[in-house]
C-alpha cells in the first residue's frame, strides 16, 4: 500500500514485515529514527522480538552476532561513527559467515565533527567482508531491506544496505510498503544450519593456524564472488512478487550508445537523473547506478561500459592521500579487462554538502575540458583554506 | 565405614560427572583455568551454549579443525562475550528455549577491555551466567599486567626493577562493582576449593538472571611457580585473606568463606617468582610487603573472614565436607 513516510519510518515498518527475532542497536544521528520507530512497534505490539537496548554499537554489533548464531533473525542498524565502533565486530560477524542485516544510514565520520551525510563510514568498512547495497530511494531502501535477508540468509554472509543520512532516512515520499503475505511469501523462516544447540554442540570461532587460514579467506572471497548471481537473482524474485526491481547489481539509464557514463552510488543517482532528464539534448550521456559495491561487479560493469569514451566516477568519500575508492577499483577493473574508457573520478556531497542539479554541468564540462584531475573534490572553495593546504 | 568408603567411590564411577571440556587440550601443565571451566561445566550439565572471550582458555581448546568443547561454544572476540551472550540468550528467548547461556572470559577480558559490554549485560538482567576465570595478567598474550594483576606483582609490562616494585596500582574490586549493579547473585570461589565452586556455580544456574562468578586461577608460567603447586598456591590465596571467597546477592554481603587460621601474606607470595623482588634485602620490599599483609588485613576485617574455632566449611575444612569427609567418619 502507498503511503506518505518518513525513510527511516518506512525501513523500520520493512524490518518489521522480515519478522526479525532479535533487533539491537544504539542511537546515532540519523540512523536513530529507525530505532526508534522499531521500539514503537515492538511497545504497540505490531513487532514481536527481543528488542535489546544496549550501551553501545560495539554490543549491538555482538548481541545481533550471537542472535544469530543461535538461529534468529536478526537485525541493526548505525551510522558513522557507530559503523566504526562497530567495525571489529563486523569483520568478525562475516569472517564467521553469519547472516545479518544493518541499515547503515550514511554520514560522515569525524573529526572534524559532521552529522550530514556522505559516504564515508559504509566506505571505510568495505573491507569487512560484508555484501554492501546502496540504496537511491527510499523505496529502494524498503525493498533491499527485503532482499538483503533473503540474500544474507541464503548465502550466509552479512548484508549492509547503504542509505543516505537525512536525504533518504528523513525525507517524506510516497512509498509502497509491501503487504505481509507478499514478505511472507519471499522470505521463508531463517535457518541457520550452524546454529548454536546443546543437542548438536559445534565450537564456532576457532583459533585458524596458517595451514588453513588463506583457505578460508578463500572461500570467503568466493561466497562473495558466487553472491553476485544471488543478488540479481533476489531482486528479479522480489519483482515478480511485487512489481519493482531496485536494480540488481548496477543500473544503466540513458541512450545504450551514450559516449560518456556517470556512474554514482546512493541518493545522489536520482539528482543526476532528474538533471539528465531536464538535458534533452544530451543523449550521448549514461548514468550508472552502482547499487553492489560488495560484491564488486568488476567484469560485469567492464562489459557494460565498454562502449564509453568517458567515465565519470562521482563518489561521496575518499582516501586521503588515496584518492577516490570506487573511481580506484573502477579503473583497476577496466584495465584488466582491456577496457579502454578515460576514467574521471570526482568526489561530492562530503559531508553534507549539497548536491544541486547543476552538478550535473559542472561534471560534463570537466568531461569536455579535458581538465579532470585523476581525483578531485569537486567545488572545494579554495579562498576558505589557508594557503598552505590549498 | 570401610564398605561404605568403597561403595561411595562405585556411585562416582558409576555416575561420572558430565565433562564440557574434553581432555587433549592444550593448556599448560597445571593451569588454574583449564581446571575451573572443567569444574564449571560438570556444574551446569550439557544444556548450556558458552560465549567465549579471546584469551588462554579459547585459544588452548580450539585449534582448529580440533575442539575439546562438548558444548556448544562460540568465540567472537575479546571484549564482547558478555554482548555475545546476551545475544544468544535474547535468541534462546525469542525461540522459547530454555538453555542456559554461559560467558566465559579471563581477568583482562572482564575487569579491562569487556568490561562495558559486561556492565550492560548485567544492568539489562539477561539470563546469563559470566565466569571471569582471574588469572590476574594477560597471560594469551605473554603475561601483561591486567587491572586485576595484585599490587606488586611482577609481569612483563609491571616489571620489577630499580625504580619500580612491580605494578604501583591495587587489584580492582571487580565483585563489588558488579554486585553494585544489584544483579540477583555474584560470588568469588577458587580452584582450590572445587565442591564449594560447583555449589555457587549450581546456585547461579538457578536463578533467572545476570550472575556472576569470578573464579582464582593459578597460572604456573605467569605466577612462576612450580605446576604440582597451583592447588595448594590458590589455597593460601583465601588462607591468607588476599582472595576473599564471598557471596553477594542484590548487592549485600551474604556469605563469605571463613578463615580457620590466618596465614601471613609471605606464606602465599613466596612461591612465586611475581613476587621475588618483594623478598630482596631492600627497605621498598619490605614495605610492599606491610601493603599488601594489610590489604589480607582489610579483606579480614571488612568481610569477617576470621571464623571462631572449626567450621566445617572454612577454608581448612570445605571441601573434605562436600566430599563427604565427615560423613564417612
Ligand atoms: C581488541 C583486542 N586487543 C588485544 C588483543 C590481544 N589479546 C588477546 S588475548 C589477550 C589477553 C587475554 O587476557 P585475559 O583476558 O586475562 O585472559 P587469559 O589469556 O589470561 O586467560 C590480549 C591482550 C585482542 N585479541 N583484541
Amino acid at each position: 500500500m502507498r503511503q506518505t513516510l518518513e525513510g527511516s519510518q518506512a525501513i523500520a515498518k520493512t524490518v518489521a514485515l522480515c519478522r526479525p527475532q532479535v533487533v539491537a542497536a544504539y542511537p546515532i544521528t540519523p540512523q536513530t529514527h529507525i530505532v526508534e520507530n522499531i521500539s514503537k512497534l515492538v511497545a504497540d505490539g505490531a513487532l514481536q522480538c527481543e528488542l535489546v537496548s544496549v550501551e553501545s554499537e560495539f554490543s549491538a554489533a555482538s548481541v545481533v552476532l550471537g542472535a544469530a548464531a543461535a538461529g534468529a533473525r536478526a537485525y541493526t542498524a548505525s551510522a558513522s561513527q557507530g559503523i566504526l565502533l562497530m567495525s571489529e565486530v563486523l569483520f568478525n560477524i562475516a569472517g564467521l559467515r553469519i547472516p545479518l542485516v544493518l541499515t547503515c544510514a550514511n554520514r560522515a565520520v569525524g573529526a572534524p565533527l559532521s552529522i550530514w551525510n556522505d559516504q564515508q563510514d559504509s566506505m571505510a568498512v568495505r573491507d569487512a567482508g560484508w555484501i554492501q547495497l546502496y540504496c537511491a530511494d527510499n523505496q529502494e531502501a524498503v525493498d533491499t531491506t527485503v532482499q538483503a535477508f533473503r540474500i544474507a540468509e541464503q548465502c550466509e554472509l552479512p548484508v549492509m544496505v547503504c542509505v543516505d543520512g537525512f536525504t533518504l532516512t528523513h525525507t517524506l515520499e510516497p512509498i509502497d510498503v509491501p503487504d505481509q503475505d507478499l514478505v511472507d511469501q519471499y522470505l521463508p523462516p531463517y535457518h541457520f544450519a550452524r546454529a548454536l544447540q546443546p543437542r548438536q554442540p559445534l565450537s564456532l570461532g576457532t583459533l585458524v593456524a596458517p595451514d588453513y587460514y588463506a583457505e578460508a579467506r578463500h572461500s570467503h572471497h568466493q561466497a562473495m564472488l558466487h553472491a553476485k548471481a544471488l543478488i540479481a537473482q533476489c531482486d528479479r524474485q522480489w519483482q515478480e512478487l511485487s512489481g519493482r526491481a531496485s536494480g540488481g547489481l548496477f543500473e544503466v539509464h540513458g541512450a545504450s550508445d551514450a559516449r560518456i557514463g556517470i556512474l554514482a552510488l546512493g541518493s545522489i543517482v536520482g539528482t543526476l537523473l532528474d538533471a539528465h532528464a531536464a538535458h534533452v539534448q544530451r543523449d550521448d550521456v549514461q548514468i550508472i547506478k552502482l547499487r553492489s559495491l560488495r560484491p564488486f561487479p568488476g567484469a560485469e560493469l567492464a562489459v557494460a561500459l565498454s562502449g564509453l569514451s568517458d567515465l565519470v566516477v562521482v563518489e561521496r568519500a575518499l582516501s586521503p592521500g588515496g584518492g577516490g575508492i570506487v573511481g580506484v577499483e573502477i579503473r583497476s577493473a577496466f584495465h584488466y579487462h582491456g577496457v579502454n574508457v578515460r576514467v574521471h573520478n570526482v568526489a561530492v556531497g562530503l559531508g553534507g554538502r549539497d548536491v544541486p542539479l547543476s552538478t550535473l554541468d559542472r561534471i560534463l564540462d570537466l568531461v569536455a575540458h579535458g581538465s579532470a584531475e585523476e581525483f578531485q573534490i569537486l567545488d572545494v572553495q579554495l579562498d576558505k583554506l589557508p594557503p598552505e593546504d590549498r | 565405614m570401610t564398605e561404605s568408603i568403597i561403595n561411595f567411590y562405585e556411585l562416582r564411577r558409576k555416575q561420572p560427572r558430565f565433562q564440557g571440556i574434553d581432555a587433549g587440550h592444550r593448556a599448560c601443565l597445571g593451569c588454574g583455568e583449564a581446571l575451573a571451566a572443567r569444574l564449571v561445566l560438570e556444574s551446569t550439565g550439557p544444556d548450556v551454549i558458552v560465549a567465549n572471550a579471546t584469551g588462554c582458555l579459547e585459544v588452548f581448546t580450539t585449534p582448529w579443525p580440533e575442539s575439546a568443547w562438548r558444548v556448544p561454544w562460540l568465540h567472537s572476540l575479546f571484549e564482547n562475550a558478555a554482548a555475545v551472550a546476551a545475544g544468544i540468550e535474547a535468541a534462546l528467548k525469542a525461540q522459547g528455549r530454555q538453555s542456559k547461556v554461559l560467558a566465559f572470559g579471563g581477568d583482562g577480558a572482564t575487569f579491562d577491555i569487556g568490561f562495558q559490554a559486561l556492565s550492560g549485560m548485567l544492568e539489562r538482567g539477561h539470563n546469563v551466567l559470566y565466569v571471569c576465570f582471574d588469572n590476574e595478567a594477560y597471560m594469551n598474550t605473554g603475561i601483561q599486567r591486567s587491572s586485576s594483576t595484585p599490587h606488586a606483582a611482577a609481569t612483563t609490562t609491571s616489571p620489577a626493577g630499580k625504580q619500580r616494585m612491580g605494578k604501583r596500582h591495587l587489584k580492582k574490586d571487580i565483585v563489588s562493582i558488579i554486585a553494585a549493579h544489584h544483579i540477583p547473585y555474584a560470588a568469588t570461589a577458587s580452584v582450590a576449593f572445587p565442591s564449594d565452586l560447583r555449589k555457587k556455580v549450581r546456585r547461579a544456574m538457578a536463578i533467572d538472571g545476570a550472575t556472576f562468578l569470578q573464579i582464582h586461577c593459578p597460572c604456573p608460567l605467569g605466577w612462576g611457580h612450580e605446576s604440582e603447586e597451583s592447588i595448594a598456591v590458590a589455597r593460601l590465596a583465601v588462607q591468607t585473606g588476599l582472595f576473599p571467597m564471598i557471596e553477594l546477592e542484590r548487592g549485600e554481603l551474604t556469605g563469605a568463606m571463613p578463615i580457620r587460621e590466618q596465614k601471613p601474606v609471605v606464606d602465599y607470595l613466596k612461591p612465586q617468582a611475581r613476587f621475588r623482588h618483594l623478598f630482596a634485602d631492600d627497605a621498598r620490599a619490605r614495605e610492599e610487603l606491610e601493603h599488601l599483609q594489610a590489604l589480607a588485613d582489610h579483606n579480614i576485617e571488612i568481610y569477617k573472614l576470621l571464623g571462631s574455632g572449626v567450621d566445617a566449611l572454612d577454608s581448612e575444612g570445605a571441601d573434605t565436607v562436600r566430599r563427604g569427609g565427615n560423613r564417612w567418619g
